[in-house]
């Protein structure tokens, strides 16, 4: 091959239609800009996260449970280290004397050193070397901004007052939803008790944060012992740990942003291909007389790929350095998201895993129009209908190369083979069915053709069809773009109706627990004088597993054949009793008993889950330890439970006739129909009943929905990468559908047609081609969603009509628009001056 | 002789039947001679200057083209003969547009790998048609008739063994399509080329020294023109 000219001549005929490719190159340069800035805020995250877990835990390890340490553990943890603190977490109510307003808390009583890493940040300073040995309360930030309270001012904690000293401006260890709506609150471990809320029932977590001598190896450690602290229902966090935890809570919202800059990357494709292969369309003369004139046909090929692959790398560079630049805002989107401020820089390896995706991407894309060169026949330069293609066997190479680099790229995504192939093959799916419905289109509308519309009407029906029409190209390229941002809008709806139809209707939105039994017509009482309905008022005693099938809990747990999973064994289980089986479960298995009586059998329900968990059938032996007691019962029947109900739910139900005698306590489910008598209740109740605590499912809602809209902010930033290149993909392909009707518009005009019809013309044809491309986008959003609503998410699918409406005027409107616009300076400068540049 | 064909025939499948465009044409051309094809719309003209140009295939039958079997060379084989042997001229010119008239000229000896020179000698040929002023000058800031010079020029740039012209002058006003006619005659005498021209224009044919008639796809007569010395 003679290289030189093949350059030479690239160079020489890219000369006057560079910038026909702008919109080519605009592609790539923002989808690859997507990839990279994506890719580069996930290594910063990752890096970030590596860095920064030991501060976020706060120690070397931490141990926690839903009971203390036993003895012979704290010894295990002597062994590690001298320095070590007590922590003692427990949700409860806590009241605000100065605003008479009480809020649901995460009280933490702390003793030692605690943090060993980091720094708890509060304001003022010293506030937060001074509240461990003081009657002292530190604050949450969020929840003092919320009530408008001071240092200074009190806060009433179960029985005892403590003065607020500081203001919490960070927390540490957790990085759960909980921390939102319930905020935490820092006091003195030597003071937890004198609240008085520590009682049976009480939601009460233990956790020691250990600073480990540096000569151990804690990875060491921990295997030889990990198990048996599981035993005792412990769990050991090390830094290591939190930090695969906070990869893990990320990793979702990653393969989400990610799976957003791939399909952009693929829109921009649909336009690199689209705009290859209208260019090649148009430079076939000048190929032919190439060829005529003795070019070798991969000579010729060669020219064109020279250009396509050196105007798409720079488009690459381009969009690496965009993506660099966008990374920067990414965080500024994700304020609020993230539990730390993430540190943006440069990342080499997601600019180079842009660069090798976004060249290898674009020259398979390019490829395929390419390829079509090698046929160009040097006949062309004495007859232009010699132009018979046939298919290319190395088209099919190139597909397959397509569809193989997208999965490789999925799975490097996933991680997961079979999710990459499915989601490749969801991909290919979509663009068949596209496909489909553009050659239908062509179809019938050339079948079913109104004959006697009118002049207009046919005229722009029949460009639909015609020689170098651009209904595959504009189906394909709007229809995918359309259903993406469908689909992101149905998804986003579904959720927050789901949440919002908690809050609706006669659902329950307040819970009390922690009510002592003594207390029972009292809270009775209450709840009625604020005309708020009982819908459950049921009783809770805490009891553990001590044996079941015939074997104890002991025997069970070092038994490496059983079948039964830990959460099941170790749980500390909330047994109800009632009469009456839940209205809203259903009976799988068995009987439910709803009395015992005396000398019989004691018969339990139990709950699919929890019995699949323990491995249990009905008929086996169970025995509880019920604080000190042994009670050994059956299995007499097996529910399903309706989780999407919003009252307590128990895993365990006893019959009438066992318990009453137990410590227990009692959970009270009632309806609060507006949010000042959720407040007057709920202060009424921490005056009257410390210990009693009230959940006021509204704010939960509240709080989850601000969640969702921050999520749903992010997903339609992302989004709109995905929407802004579809934008472009659609001015590229009418822009460069402009070059294949210049002629044709011409010569209407020549022929006599006013500017108006030629408008009307172009009209019908577009506002066909972005019905047909909205409709079918918009259909695959509804099936898609729908799946991933019933399988994926398990929400209820009920579709919001208006904002789908929405999207398809305007996407119609869009289309006819740029249409329109393309076409208005064929349609205003002279036929004359158009056929001369033709 | 530099050209010669035997036994052609071209024929196309359609819907329902077989289309025989060619219908066993047999006829030879000797080095240096100037031959006209002439013919009504549809007699076959076009895709005689096309088989024996080396452009397409027959269906049967052989031609050979300043020495090679055109006929059963390969894409690449035949381009090499066209770029070495064979110089063009096509009725709407058939200029690169992205390329300027000069390197329009140039093309076909950059192809040859004959870059050195290439420049000198193209302004030397858009010189001697009288372009000398317009080389830098894109295919669409030229009229017709100087689009069809820049063309001749390239056609000669190669010092074709035979030159291929398919209605050089159809395109043209009567007096651009003179001067054009002219120029063409002038270098084909100069450089000693075999030349053979498609044409309606019975007044170009009678300048040639050969007609070979077509109707039909059939050669329906192959006249010697004694008047040729007159040229």
């Amino acid at each position: 091959m003679n290289w030189s000219l093949i350059i030479k001549t690239a160079i020489r005929d890219s000369r006057k239609d560079r910038s026909k490719l702008l919109l080519f190159m605009s592609s790539i340069i923002l989808g690859v800009a997507a990839l990279v800035a994506i890719n580069s805020f996930n290594d910063n995250l990752v890096r970030d996260i590596e860095n920064q877990s030991k501060s976020l835990l706060g120690a070397d390890m931490t141990v926690g449970g839903n009971r203390p340490l036993a003895e012979n553990l704290v010894a295990s943890l002597d062994s590690l280290s001298t320095e070590r603190t007590s922590e003692l977490e427990l949700f409860s109510m806590a009241y605000l004397p100065s605003k008479n307003e009480s809020q649901f808390v995460r009280l933490k009583g702390l003793t030692g050193n605690f943090p060993y890493y980091g720094k708890l940040v509060t304001e003022p300073v010293d506030a937060a070397s001074t509240y461990k040995s003081e009657l002292a309360a530190l604050v949450d930030d969020g929840m003092m901004l919320q009530y408008g309270l001071e240092v200074g001012d009190s806060i009433k904690l179960g029985e005892v007052m403590f003065p607020i000293t500081g203001r919490l401006m960070n927390s540490f260890g957790s990085v759960d939803a909980g921390a939102s709506f319930a905020p935490s609150v820092y006091i003195g471990g030597q003071n937890i008790e004198a609240t008085n809320l520590i009682q049976p029932g009480s939601l009460v977590n233990y956790k020691e944060y250990v600073k480990v001598y540096k000569d151990i190896d804690l990875d060491d450690w921990e295997d030889v012992r990990r198990k048996r602290f599981r035993n005792e229902a412990q769990r050991i966090t090390t830094v290591e740990d939190q930090r695969q935890n906070l990869q893990e809570a990320f990793s979702n919202l990653n393969n989400f942003l990610n799976i957003v800059a791939l399909i952009s990357l693929l829109l921009a494709c649909i336009g690199v291909a689209s705009s290859v292969l209208i260019y090649v369309k148009t430079k076939v003369q000048s190929i032919a007389i190439l060829r005529c004139l003795g070019m070798k046909s991969e000579e010729a090929f060669m020219v064109y790929f020279i250009q396509i692959i050196s105007l798409g790398t720079l488009s690459v560079i381009l969009g690496v350095a965009l993506g660099s630049i966008i990374q920067v805002i990414l965080p500024l989107v994700l304020q609020g998201f993230l539990p730390y401020e993430v540190n943006m820089s440069i990342s080499p390896s997601a600019m180079i895993k842009g660069f090798v995706m976004g060249v290898l991407i674009t020259s398979l894309f390019a490829l395929g129009p390419l390829l079509g060169i090698r046929r160009v026949t040097p006949l062309r330069t004495l007859r232009v209908s010699d132009d018979v293609q046939q298919r290319d066997p190395l088209q099919w190479l190139i597909y397959g190369l397509i569809f193989i680099t997208i999965t490789g790229f999925l799975y490097t995504l996933t991680d997961s083979l079979l999710d990459a192939i499915v989601f490749s093959l969801g991909i290919l799916a979509a663009f068949l069915i596209l496909y489909g419905v553009a050659k239908s289109v062509t179809w019938a509308v050339r079948k079913f053709f109104p004959s006697s519309a009118s002049f207009v009407v046919r005229q722009g029906l029949s460009n639909l069809y015609r020689p170098n029409n651009q209904t595959l190209t504009l189906i394909v390229s709007i229809g995918l773009g359309t259903g993406i941002l469908t689909l992101l809008f149905i998804l986003q709806g579904l959720i927050l109706n789901n949440v919002e139809d908690m809050g609706v209707g006669n659902q329950p939105n307040m819970i009390v627990f922690g009510i002592e039994a003594d207390q029972k017509e009292e809270i009775e009482d209450l709840t009625k004088s604020f005309e708020m309905p009982i819908i459950q008022h049921v009783p809770v005693v805490t009891m553990e597993l001590a044996a079941w099938k015939g074997k104890a809990k002991k025997d069970w747990l070092s038994d490496t054949t059983r079948t039964s999973r830990r959460w099941a064994i170790n749980r500390e289980a909330r047994v109800s009793y009632q009469e009456k089986m839940p209205v809203d479960d259903v009976l799988l298995e068995g009987t439910y008993t709803g009395v015992h009586e005396e000398g019989d059998s004691i018969l339990i329900s139990l709950s699919e889950r929890y019995s699949d968990g323990l491995d249990v059938e009905v008929g086996d032996e169970l025995v509880w330890n019920v604080q000190g007691a042994m009670i050994t019962t059956y299995v007499g029947s097996i529910r399903k439970i309706n989780f999407r109900k919003m009252e307590s739910r128990f895993f365990i139900l006893f019959p009438t006739g066992v318990l009453e005698d137990a410590p227990q306590f009692l959970i009270l489910v009632t309806k609060s129909p507006e949010k000042q008598t959720t407040a007057d209740f709920r202060n009424a109740v921490v005056k009257s009943m410390p210990n009693a605590s009230v959940i006021d499912l509204g704010s939960i809602l509240v709080t989850l929905n601000d969640i969702i809209t921050k999520v749903s902010y992010v997903i339609k930033f992302m989004a709109g990468f995905s929407i802004l290149i579809g934008l472009i993909v659609l001015i590229s392909s009418l822009f460069l559908s402009k070059f294949q009707r210049i002629r044709e518009s011409v010569l209407l005009r020549t022929l006599g047609a006013v500017e108006n019809k030629i408008y009307r013309i172009n009209a019908v044809e577009y506002a066909s081609l972005g019905i047909l491309s909205a409709l079918t986008g918009i259909s695959l959003a509804v099936l898609g969603s729908y799946l991933l609503a019933k399988f994926v998410f398990e929400l209820d699918f009920n579709l919001s009509w208006w904002p789908i409406f929405g999207i398809f005027i305007f996407i119609v409107a869009l289309t006819v628009i740029i249409g329109l616009w393309n076409s208005r300076d064929v349609v205003k400068r002279s036929p004359l001056e158009i056929l001369r540049n033709v | 002789m530099i050209l010669e064909a035997k036994s052609i025939f071209k024929k196309y499948k359609g819907v329902n039947k077989e289309l025989t465009v060619l219908d066993d044409i047999n006829f030879s051309v000797e080095k240096g001679e100037i031959v006209s094809i002439v013919g009504p719309s549809g007699s076959g003209k076009t895709t005689v200057l096309g088989l024996c140009a080396g452009l397409d295939n027959p269906t049967s039958g052989s031609i050979s083209l300043a020495g090679s079997m055109i006929s059963s060379l390969s894409e690449n084989e035949k381009a090499e003969v066209r770029n070495q042997k064979v110089g063009f001229i096509f009725q709407n010119f058939q200029l690169l547009p992205t390329l300027t008239a000069l390197e329009n000229v140039m093309i076909p000896l950059e192809l040859q790998g004959r870059a050195k020179g290439a420049k000198d000698k193209a302004e030397a040929l858009l010189e001697r048609v009288g372009l000398g002023g317009r080389s830098h000058h894109y295919p669409s800031q030229l009229s017709g008739g100087e689009q069809q010079r820049v063309s001749l020029a390239r056609a000669f740039s190669n010092d074709p063994e035979i030159l291929f012209a398919d209605e050089p002058t159809g395109n043209l006003d009567e007096e651009t399509g003179a001067i054009v006619e002219g120029l063409l005659f002038e270098l084909n005498k100069e450089k000693h080329t075999t030349l053979i021209i498609v044409t309606h224009d019975l007044e170009l044919a009678n300048k040639t020294d050969r007609i070979i008639k077509l109707k039909g796809g059939k050669i329906v007569s192959d006249q010697t023109i004694k008047a040729t010395a007159q040229i």
